[in-house]
């Protein structure tokens, strides 16, 4: 008896928590909010750093915590808390209503939670499916081992990182979800070095939902593409500034894509009024050989979900078809704030953000061309092979690193070049990119923005940017 | 649980696993925050945070590791355990103790308790400042990103040693990035961040005037043909760039083959006799000071460089014992100990004869690149190599006119541009990263209009 009343008062993973849930949605609906939401989570993380030949971090964490929202109208309250207990949830509840200054007697209408939606079921072993530290640091040591094939790589490291997050979602409309998720990324770096000559080499893979995994990654094709690639930079002269077409590479060369002109398809740009292409929704944004899609939905990979973490099972957007603008990425704000339909993009990267319109798997569709046909075609101009980071700024200027890139010359690879940038803006970019490769592949990332660092995939095939500004020296 | 009492639970629950050594580190937060969009409030936010990391010893001194935001009796043991488990996986080939200065006296700042106004007083503030700032000029159309927040904390770190430390502070945070734009124009869009210990202490009329003044500044845009300038960094691009290299002075980069510097660089010339950099965690200017580091070290002022050579490095307890002198209080906590700096402060030195003193940027007639801001940092800085290849926000400086540069990136090398250092203005300006003054360099890389 004991036990059941202390159980009735706290939110207990892998326990029903419906009536308490319901508690607290009916105490923020009756004090006069317009729609309650709770998010919970609990995450059990673990990382593991190999540095030449020795493990020199084991990390875990473990942790847990509740983001409650109140909307009222189109104003919303968030507040975060440790506290997981009644009392503790109640009184986030309270504190989202004194902040948002409800004093109307309006009251909206709370039936109860829906069945449970669970999709944790078949994910609970998967605790016990991941590998263990000592597997993980035997692989990781094998690993940077692999990197140290001549005396010019100067240092090698291996990273892994495993986030295993459980999440309870319920809200006033009655959803009331539950959900087990799954990362794990793995990484290889090296600096090599000659005299006074100095290059790095990196590269990251990621999935989601799938133990096993780390197990079969490819440790020494990883080791063999991170080396080739710091060795043919390594006495690489640095690129000459000027105008020319590019020919970016798949995977990660998606990057671009994400970050010039993805970010300002999600509502929340539209409701900051910082995207060129609000009102441009059946209107030509791009060159008709661009489609564009994002979606949550790919097995494995690393931004797909089961459910969003506003309850809502993700779908596929298609944003651009043949260069015509078709679809926002919304979440719940976006579609009461900007009236675009959710489409199961409400991302968060923990407990202490509320949700926002976030991509998930975002990348071009693949063309026709071959990647010799992209190359082929230019006279003069930049092979960007690898993508490092880049940014977007407040009014859609984006400007990226390009790691590992070739002149292009009579159609031709030539030398490697470094220190490259690629500078522009998505709107005059967007309808210059004439040529989509047949090659489309996805790579893993890291995506930061209003709420929070979520995990994301981004992708492409070979593309030709006919002109573009690239940066050097 | 309050830190006494969570340092009795450690160190019971350490009895019962027979853990003798162990020390941690604990912050607890209340934090606030306000957005508005157009006088509507537009997010309000409140959270608590706690998170607590426990570091163990075992038995073949190897240290493990675990961080959690559960600080019950139960999250307690629970991370106990979980840390001895790590400890099997402990570094072998790199030590950790104890910071042999982690019951050295520290100096907390006295500073005036603050309390927190309330949501409803921030959203007041915030709506109030948007709108001075939308009436500041009739091109200013929105201000996309703004918010009004106040964070209050307490820090703590002790061991089983009896080391025990803590402090409380607030802080508070006003960001205004305004919007204009003008017919057949591109948008233009500046901003301004000020701190302050409390939301009453915000100089929020000169936040606005600053946002408003550099937005409207960038309405008047022009391409620059790509070149070599002769530059002048603003306080804020200097003190950017010179964080983002700051593993120069960086013992761990060092040891991990990361910095541009050795063990033996100490003593080594990069730039003019009249450079001086500190770096002064406990300036009185410092709003985010912290007395002490992760792990437990007191913070103080450290000379970087001292006429042109490097001084000292930077250091955490594991890196100091490697180079045989002491922690430097700039330690992170963590599986790995981190170092980082805290707080630049850039000096004209006495030796700066060299100097050609007639760039000042108020009264120079040359043509000369002013770099207001330097953007996109995480990608455009290589660190290990030296190089950078940022965007900036700038004018060109021609004929005793002034245009602002619709899109440019200014290219080079960290050593290059330290040895290029033409000039070293005398008035030193405060920034929310540090202290700097103008700074000149000669022939960098400017990429505009092709």
């Amino acid at each position: 008896m004991l036990s059941s009343q202390i159980k009735s008062n706290e939110i207990i993973f892998g326990s029903c928590n419906k009536d308490l849930l319901e508690e607290i949605i009916f105490y923020g609906i009756g004090l006069g909010a317009d729609f309650v939401e709770i998010f919970i989570e609990n995450t059990d993380n673990s990382s593991v750093l190999a540095e030449e030949d020795f493990i020199t971090s084991v990390s875990p964490s473990f942790g847990r915590g509740a983001g409650i929202r109140i909307f009222k109208g189109q104003k919303d309250g968030f507040v975060s808390t440790n506290d997981l207990t009644k009392h503790g949830l109640m009184r986030s509840v309270s504190q989202a209503i004194e902040m948002l200054d409800i004093t109307d007697n309006k009251r909206e209408v709370f039936n109860g939670l829906n069945k449970h939606r669970d999709y944790s079921l078949s994910k609970t072993k998967w605790i016990n499916e991941v590998p263990s530290i000592h597997e993980i640091s035997e692989k990781l040591l094998v690993s940077t081992k692999s990197l140290k094939k001549n005396n010019k790589i100067i240092t090698r490291k291996g990273s892994y990182s495993r986030n295993l997050q459980e999440v309870i979602i319920a809200s006033s409309d009655g959803t009331y979800v539950s959900d087990i998720r799954l990362h794990q990324t793995v990484g290889l770096n090296v600096i090599a070095s000659d005299a006074q000559y100095r290059s790095s080499g990196s590269r990251r893979f990621g999935s989601s939902g799938m133990p096993n995994e780390f197990r079969l990654w490819d440790h020494e094709k990883a080791a063999n593409d991170v080396f080739e690639s710091s060795m043919n930079m390594l006495y690489a002269d640095y690129v000459d500034a000027g105008q020319m077409p590019v020919v970016l590479a798949n995977k990660f060369g998606g990057v671009i894509f994400h970050e010039a002109c993805g970010h300002l398809l999600e509502t929340t740009q539209i409701e900051r009024g910082t995207t060129p292409f609000e009102n441009k929704l059946n209107e030509k944004i791009a060159h008709e050989s661009v489609t564009a899609i994002d979606e949550g939905i790919s097995e494995g990979s690393f931004g797909s979900l089961s459910v969003d973490d506003e309850g809502m099972e993700p779908e596929k957007s298609v944003l651009i078809k043949d260069g015509i603008l078709k679809k926002f990425i919304s979440d719940r704000a976006g579609e009461l704030r900007t009236g675009h339909k959710r489409t199961g993009s409400g991302r968060r990267q923990n407990y202490s953000f509320a949700a926002a319109s976030r991509m998930r798997n975002t990348y071009i569709a693949k063309g026709e061309h071959s990647k010799e046909d992209l190359i082929n075609s230019i006279s003069e101009g930049l092979y960007c092979k690898s993508m490092g980071g880049g940014s977007v700024g407040a009014t859609g200027q984006f400007n990226f690193a390009v790691e590992e890139g070739y002149l292009i010359k009579n159609g031709k690879l030539t030398s490697p070049v470094k220190g490259a940038t690629l500078i522009g803006e998505a709107k005059e970019v967007m309808p210059k990119i004439s040529m989509c490769g047949n090659d489309l592949e996805l790579a893993p990332g890291f995506c930061g923005s209003i709420s929070g660092s979520v995990n994301v995939t981004v992708g492409q095939p070979h593309i030709k940017v006919d002109s573009i500004t690239v940066g050097g020296r | 649980m309050n830190s006494r009492e969570i340092t009795t639970q450690i160190s019971k629950a350490a009895d019962f696993l027979n853990l003798k050594k162990w020390d941690y580190g604990a912050s607890f937060s209340n934090d606030y925050s306000v957005q508005v969009d157009k006088g509507e409030a537009k997010q309000l936010k409140a959270s608590q945070k706690q998170i607590l990391t426990i570091r163990v010893w075992n038995q073949s001194n190897l240290v493990g590791i675990t961080t959690t935001s559960d600080i019950s009796e139960s999250g307690i043991k629970k991370a106990l355990k979980q840390a001895n488990i790590a400890s099997d996986f402990g570094n072998k080939n790199e030590s950790t103790e104890f910071s042999p200065l982690a019951k050295d006296p520290i100096k907390v700042k006295e500073v005036k308790k603050r309390n927190p106004v309330g949501i409803k007083k921030l959203l007041t503030i915030l709506r109030g400042a948007e709108v001075k700032l939308l009436e500041s000029h009739e091109s200013i159309k929105s201000v996309p990103y703004n918010g009004l927040s106040e964070s209050f904390f307490e820090r703590v770190y002790a061991n089983s040693e009896g080391a025990f430390r803590s402090y409380s502070k607030s802080q508070a945070a006003l960001y205004l990035y305004a919007r204009a734009e003008e017919k057949n124009k591109k948008p233009r869009s500046s901003g301004s961040v000020k701190l302050g210990y409390g939301a009453d202490d915000i100089d929020i009329e000169s936040c606005i005037k600053e946002a408003s003044n550099k937005t409207i500044s960038h309405l008047n845009y022009s391409s620059i043909k790509t070149d070599k300038y002769l530059i002048c960094f603003s306080p804020e691009s200097f003190l950017t760039i010179i964080n983002a290299f700051s593993s120069m002075f960086n013992a761990r980069s060092i040891i991990d083959g990361v910095s541009l510097s050795n063990k033996n660089s100490i003593g080594e010339k990069l730039s003019t006799e009249a450079l001086n950099i500190y770096d002064d965690g406990l300036h009185e200017k410092n709003i985010s000071s912290s007395p002490f580091d992760g792990e437990g070290t007191p913070t103080k002022r450290l000379c970087l460089i001292n006429r042109g050579r490097i001084k000292n490095f930077i250091h955490s307890e594991s890196t100091a014992r490697i180079f045989k002198t002491t922690p430097t209080g700039h330690a992170g906590l963590g599986s790995k100990v981190s170092v980082s700096p805290d707080w630049i402060v850039v000096e004209k030195s006495e030796e700066n004869f060299d100097l050609k003193k007639s760039l000042d940027h108020s009264t120079y007639e040359g043509e000369f690149v002013y770099i207001e801001e330097l953007n996109a940092i995480h990608a455009g800085v290589r660190a290990s190599q030296g190089s950078f290849s940022l965007p900036f926000d700038g004018w060109l400086y021609k004929n005793g006119n002034k245009i602002s540069i619709e899109s440019a990136t200014v290219a080079g090398d960290i050593k290059y541009l330290l040895k290029n250092i033409v000039n070293i203005e005398s008035s030193q300006e405060l920034t929310t990263s540090g202290i700097s003054p103008h700074i000149w360099v000669d022939e960098l890389s400017i990429t505009g209009d092709a």
